[in-house]
């Protein structure tokens, strides 16, 4: 009984995959899709990465030394914006197309050629967002949070292409959101309750949510922008009536939801990799599924915690104050879970299990300071320094990035069929580990002295952290092309993978083969 | 569930990236016009701008096509319909959301940023920056006229927009009764109520045309008139497209049901289609009682 019924004739049967480039670029398949997502954002990772190797070598020592001060604040904004929209998020998105329709026991993603649409629009849209560090005027260079009028008024022409860029990507981002929810609400296989829906699933169905939510809020800030620069309205500007601070609001209204939307997932898959690795089922299934809701509940109403200096009335700053810290609540069980299902479990620290534990611990420190943050006066002093760096690449680094390489590592044996070389991964961890820790770390400390963010050039009484700073990202990144060679082992070879290479792992993606095969599920199992 | 056994996993496709070469195009094209224009140069953007949209243009038949056919072949089974109605459902809901970001705009700069600007509150002090300037909406001066020049008056409410008010809720009612028609399998109704529908959308669009041209000719309400010109442009001319948008699609489904497409059973297009238009009419009340009458 098979669920593929072609028409078409082309193709024959679409049992197997076809046979060379065309079967990525043609591809509607979960599986290939999930693997083109996971590649691309790999490589803009790495290209990220080259351009935080480009700030940490003019960081490295006070004073002026490789780049010039423009192309560093065109650094300093496409590190941003390529991490965000081309690492992190695609990378969840890679691991949802892979895991979910395993995970439920679906076939594949609902809606497959729209699958394949919200893929290749990504490449086609940081084409056209990369390709502007070439043109004369230079590529964006006002920050990832692109406030006007830097980005209007002040900015350089590539902002245009950079609006549309960001429409590709919120095209491609609402669309393949559009899929997981449908594929999550209509693809469940007999007996998968939502209430039995592994949590990766809980927690990919709420972050798909927050997208479809907080991306057309994203396209119309972008667009009232384009109108700025082109049409002469005065959105962002007080001369015709608008207001700059709007711009702050209709982007923070998009950016909390957003750190969520690169954060929840990683909860998810956290959730599924310590139970596994403490023999023990998941603590608290249940109120990680209403912490969940609850964060992104309370994501939308705290935005303006970014905005405490620009002048919102005291109410305003008390209501996103104590908002804010109640976010704290619902972070707070979800550690607690993740605690107390190693508590007196029969823990082993397999690499997935070591990314997901320094994720335990790590991400907390960031919520920590995040905490400090959100106290509307001590933020006074901490905004736009050095801290607010530190308290961000604390919840993404080790929270989102080390969450995908947990599942990476995790999932790695059903994706090619071998196990990876777990010194190899041990290694790799540990660097990791060592170099974001030595990188972030000093940053509160010139932060909470008063190092500004986004600067090419700093005081001298700076200079002993930055230069610490810099050796750990250095070592951070070099880290990751060893990851890669990792990966590419495991591809090429590896003791062979049986169908869960994990004792303690639950989930209908452990009852079929490593590989697993192209097409899984065509008749949907049956879950007690 | 038994019906999922046959859920349908198309075979591979050439539309999606054909799709996705068309949208670079276009937004490359569209791109480079508008810099070159800003910057005054000759550009080349128009010729890919209309290159990528005849490519998208193209595989909207193309795609469209293949999913009505496949349709027709019987491929689909409920659980597809299902999967169909959360992707329209989810996909009106961003729309909604990308109205609110508009909205919004409109009752910040309404309610925060004009009084401040004017004088009022806590951060009245911004009144320094344009002494002269004194807040009321409809914003018939704006702070700096020389860069904003403020419109002479505003579109009067009581006389176009209320009968295109009038035109949009009837074709929410005629769209409503096509639907039932289809159900009950009255297909001369159907063809009649659908049809008036579109005249109805096309008239809508008409006076809004109309209305444009009295408001840049004769009333010197601009997109540069300061933020009331602002908001009330990118608000009911995203409204507009989304009318234009949706009277093309109600049009291609009268066109389908002249071949004798959808019955009782299969239906989702259509519905889809009346659920569009549905929205476009919401939001349009939405408009009418905070961008034209308030
Ligand atoms: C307990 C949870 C959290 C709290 C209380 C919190 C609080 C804050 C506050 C108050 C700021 C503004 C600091 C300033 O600009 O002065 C901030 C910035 C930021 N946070 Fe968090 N945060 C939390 C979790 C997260 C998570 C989970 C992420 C992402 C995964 C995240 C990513 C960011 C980013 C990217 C910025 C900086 C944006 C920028 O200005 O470029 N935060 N956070
Ligand atoms: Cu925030």
């Amino acid at each position: 009984m098979s669920a593929v019924i072609d028409d078409h004739g082309h193709e024959g049967h679409a049992h197997g995959p076809a046979k060379g480039l065309m079967r990525w670029v043609l591809t509607t398949n979960h599986k290939d899709i999930g693997t083109l997502y996971l590649w691309f954002s790999f490589c803009m990772f790495l290209l990220g990465g080259s351009f935080a190797m480009v700030i940490r070598a003019e960081l490295f020592q006070p004073g002026l030394q490789i780049v010039e001060p423009a192309f560093f604040n065109q650094m300093t904004t496409m590190h941003g914006l390529v991490m965000v929209f081309g690492a992190v998020m695609p990378a969840f998105v890679g691991l949802a197309n892979w895991m979910i329709p395993l995970m439920i026991g679906a076939p594949d993603m609902a809606l497959p050629r729209m699958n394949n649409f919200s893929f290749w629009l990504l490449p086609a849209a940081f084409l056209l967002l990369v390709s502007t560090l070439f043109t004369p005027g230079g590529g964006p260079n006002f920050g990832w949070t692109f406030y006007a009028p830097l980005s209007t008024t002040y900015a350089p022409e590539s902002v245009t292409y950079f609006i549309f860029a960001i429409h590709l990507m919120g095209i491609s981002s609402i669309m393949g959101a559009i899929n997981v929810v449908a594929t999550i609400l209509n693809l469940r296989a007999p007996g998968m309750t939502l209430m039995k829906m592994p949590l990766f699933v809980w927690t990919w169905l709420i972050t798909a949510f927050l997208l479809i939510a907080v991306m057309p809020v994203l396209a119309g800030c972008v667009t009232m922008m384009l109108m700025d620069i082109h049409f002469h309205t005065s959105f962002f500007s007080a001369a015709g009536g608008g207001d700059p601070v709007l711009f702050q609001h209709v982007f923070w209204f998009f950016g909390h939801p957003e750190v969520y939307i690169m954060i929840l997932p990683a909860f998810g898959a956290v959730s599924s990799i310590i139970p596994a690795f403490s023999r023990k089922p998941l603590f608290g299934y249940t109120s990680m599924v209403y912490a969940t809701a609850s964060i992104a509940f309370l994501s939308f109403i705290v935005w303006a915690h970014h905005m405490f200096v620009v002048g919102i009335p005291l109410v305003g700053e008390l209501f996103f104050m104590y908002a804010t810290m109640l976010i704290a609540v619902p972070t707070g069980v979800k550690v607690f879970n993740w605690v107390s299902t190693m508590w007196q479990g029969e823990l082993t620290f397999e690499t997935p299990m070591l990314f997901a534990v320094a994720f335990v611990i790590l991400f907390t420190i960031g919520g920590f300071s995040g905490l400090m943050l959100a106290i509307a006066p001590a933020d006074f002093q901490y905004q736009d320094t050095y801290f607010v760096v530190a308290h961000f690449h604390y919840v993404l680094v080790p929270g989102a990035i080390f969450g995908i390489f947990a599942s990476a590592y995790y999932w790695l044996p059903k994706w090619t069929g071998h196990m990876y070389d777990e010194t190899l991964g041990k290694l790799h961890f540990w660097l990791s580990f060592i170099g974001m820790n030595m990188a972030f770390f000093p940053m509160h400390f010139v932060g909470l002295a008063g190092m500004p963010r986004r600067v090419p050039d700093y005081n001298l009484q700076f200079a002993d952290f930055n230069m610490v700073s810099s050796i750990g990202a250095f070592t951070f990144g070099a880290t990751q092309i060893f990851f890669l060679f990792i990966v590419i082992k495991t591809i090429r070879g590896g003791p062979p993978a049986p169908a869960k290479p994990w004792d303690g792992a639950e989930g209908l993606e452990w009852t079929v083969p490593s590989p697993a095969p192209y097409h899984t599920f065509v008749t949907p199992p049956e879950v007690k | 569930m038994a019906t999922h056994e046959h859920y349908y996993v198309p075979a591979q496709s050439k539309w999606p990236i054909i799709a996705t070469v068309g949208m670079f195009i276009t937004m490359y094209g569209l791109g480079t016009w508008f810099i070159d224009m800003k910057a005054g140069r000759e550009s080349h953007g128009p010729i890919f701008f209309a290159i990528g949209g005849l490519i998208v243009a193209y595989i909207m038949f193309g795609w469209f096509g293949t999913v009505i056919k496949e349709s027709r072949a019987g491929l689909y089974s409920a659980q597809m319909d299902r999967s169909f109605r959360w992707g329209m459902s989810w996909f009106i809901f961003s729309e909604v959301m990308f109205f609110v970001a508009f909205f919004g705009a409109l009752f910040y700069v309404r309610n925060i940023t004009g009084p401040a600007l004017g004088g009022e509150g806590p951060k009245g002090i911004a009144h320094m920056l344009w002494p002269n300037f004194q807040y009321v909406w409809p914003l018939l001066h704006t702070p700096d006229p020389t860069l904003f020049p403020p419109p002479k008056e505003i579109i009067d409410p009581w006389h176009l927009p209320l009968i295109n008010t009038v035109l949009l809720v009837s074709s929410s009612v005629t769209v409503t009764i096509a639907h039932h028609a289809l159900k009950k399998g009255h297909r001369g109704a159907l063809k009649l109520w659908l049809a008036l529908t579109v005249l109805l959308g096309l008239a809508f669009l008409m006076l809004q045309a109309m209305e444009y041209h009295e408001a840049y000719t004769e009333l010197g309400l601009t997109l540069g008139s300061g933020i009331y010109g602002a908001t009330f442009f990118m608000l009911t001319g995203f409204h507009g497209a989304h009318v234009t948008i949706g009277t093309i699609i109600l049009f291609v489904m009268l066109m389908r049901i002249l071949r004798g497409h959808f019955d009782a059973e299969h239906q989702f297009g259509f519905e889809a289609a009346s659920w569009y238009w549905h929205f476009v009419d919401v939001v349009w009340v939405g408009l009418f009682v905070f961008v034209y009458v308030l």
